[in-house]
């Protein structure tokens, strides 16, 4: 009995890992776009989404799921610069009310479009790795273990475009001093559509990724969003590295206390993460020195 | 090179710049100086193109082309730099970084950056002592002369330098006068904002006094100095 629950526990500590990567791309998107921009992106879970139908759509042609992965990723990217340019630009400077608002008319205008096109039954994707390897105790899907190296490649492909690369450094700069960058010739207005790019492109990899385990369906966005927020606030808004870490915090919070509690239940443990934060340290784990 | 005619700025509705005009010419060291809140910083950042303030009426025109709405990043790519109040260095990113951002924009091979960043330490050698810490662990004075040193880099025609030397020690103080001398010799004009009018009257060819968003002298520091109601009223001596 005590094996079985030992057992349990792993097999949730691996989940919640695995979980909190996925997390961890999706709010890492979110947090960018926010530290960058000073914007909130309600309609982020909608990249996610359409990552994921953008995936599942590329796989039903090619049968090849890392080649979805990629085309999704760049994809969703270009559709999230054309949704800046549009959509953001036009109402920079304005009141915080009018994005929470366009975006939040974005996030339903995408799910009915998706519904129209793709209709309400959830597409099945199959895994691409469907073997399960020796893991402790535990036989435990590749696939799963997959998810957290390529999200890691993912992050550290990231960090090195930020640190070593001219347009990584633009971006640093307009999130510290957005006005100082611009005085100094930094095409601002190109750094936030790059940035807005980008966050969605993680987003859209991270909706491909989970495709496999939770299936694609129009209101996916709704069921990782809140838990995205909750992990940039716990991580700082702004700060990528609270992001990654909140994630996997969380993550391990709600699927281990699953063992003990059921799902539902084990929710309401990243709520109580939440108020703790914000109590004690609302700022958030990490912050961004900003002006 | 650089005309400002009857500029009308605003912050909202509060109408902050009212009908400001000067001039400054290839070379020369123009100051303007006044009490607080005069509109002094305000003049400098409608000329580079930063918002707020927002310019209602007016012109601004830099080698006789009309800049007068035109964004911060294009102004700096023109031949214009800023060192603005507060320093405002990038306090994440290392001193390396702070110092060829502006460089990366326009792109400049490797060698040129070298050669740039090697010219720099030449007025500036406790900057190369500390290329790579980040830009948050320098003192005050180092931040200064760091973002004096990060718009000389981009060989301007013309820098505006709002308060370079507030909350400096005197020491500093006269490393900045040296180095404003120096861009004068370069042939590279200068918009100096001083509160300290001692100092501005120093190193100026010509000097305005702003008074509620207006110009109520303009004339050589000696011509300033020989007005003793003006110097008494701007330096209350």
């Amino acid at each position: 009995m005590q094996e079985q629950l030992m057992q349990e526990i792993l097999m949730q500590i691996l989940n919640g890992l695995v979980f909190g990567m996925i997390i961890a791309l999706v709010a890492s998107g979110l947090t960018l776009i926010f530290g960058i921009m000073d914007v909130i992106n309600f309609a982020h879970g909608e990249f996610y989404m359409v990552g994921a139908y953008t995936g599942w759509f590329v796989i039903g042609y090619t049968q090849n799921f890392w080649l979805a992965l990629i085309v999704a990723f760049f994809f969703v990217g270009l559709f999230g610069a054309v949704v800046e340019v549009s959509t953001l630009r036009p109402i920079r400077g304005r009141a915080p009310l009018y994005t929470l608002m366009a975006m939040f008319g974005l996030s339903i205008f995408a799910q009915q479009v998706i519904l129209m096109i793709f209709g309400p039954i959830a597409k099945e994707v199959k895994e691409p790795l469907a073997t399960k390897i020796p893991l402790f105790a535990l036989e435990y899907p590749l696939y799963r273990l997959l998810i957290v190296a390529i999200a890691l490649g993912i992050f550290i492909s990231f960090w090195a475009f930020l640190k070593k690369t001219k347009y990584g450094t633009w971006i640093r700069a307009t999130m510290q001093d957005n006005i100082m960058a611009s005085a100094l010739g930094i095409p601002v207005r190109l750094v936030y559509t790059l940035t807005f790019a980008l966050g969605c492109a993680l987003a859209a990899a991270s909706g491909v990724l989970v495709a496999p385990i939770f299936s694609v369906y129009q209101s996916m966005g709704l069921a990782v969003i809140v838990t995205t927020f909750i992990v940039v606030v716990i991580g700082g808004m702004g700060s990528l590295l609270g992001s990654i870490l909140a994630a996997i915090i969380i993550g391990e919070l709600q699927t281990v206390s699953s063992v003990l509690v059921s799902p539902t239940y084990a929710k309401i443990f990243s709520f109580l993460a939440l108020i703790g934060v914000l109590l004690i340290r609302p700022q958030g784990l990490f912050t961004i020195s900003k002006r | 090179m650089l005309t400002v005619k009857d500029l009308h700025s605003y912050y909202d509705k509060a109408h902050i710049l009212q009908g400001v005009s000067f001039n400054v010419d290839e070379g020369q060291v123009v100051c303007l100086i006044g009490k607080n809140g005069m509109g002094k910083s305000t003049t400098v950042k409608s000329i580079m193109g930063i918002a707020p303030p927002q310019i209602k009426s007016g012109q601004i025109t830099f080698d006789a082309r009309d800049i007068t709405h035109l964004a911060s990043n294009k102004v700096s790519q023109l031949g214009v730099s800023y060192v603005p109040e507060e320093r405002r260095i990038f306090p994440l990113l290392t001193v390396r970084e702070n110092l060829t951002l502006g460089l990366d924009v326009v792109g400049v091979s490797k060698d040129e950056k070298a050669k740039a960043l090697s010219r720099i330490f030449e007025y500036f050698p406790r900057i190369q002592e500390r290329l790579n810490q980040l830009g948050e662990g320098l003192s005050g004075g180092e931040q200064q002369m760091l973002a004096i040193a990060r718009a000389m880099i981009m060989k301007p025609r013309l820098i505006l330098m709002d308060e370079p030397t507030e909350g400096l020690m005197p020491l500093l103080v006269q490393e900045i006068k040296e180095i404003i001398a120096t861009l004068k010799q370069e042939r590279i004009a200068v918009l100096l904002v001083e509160q300290s009018a001692a100092m501005a009257l120093d190193v100026s060819d010509i000097v305005y006094v702003m008074e509620k968003g207006t110009i109520l002298f303009q004339g050589t520091p000696k011509t300033f100095r020989d007005d003793s109601k003006l110097m008494k009223e701007v330096l209350g001596v």
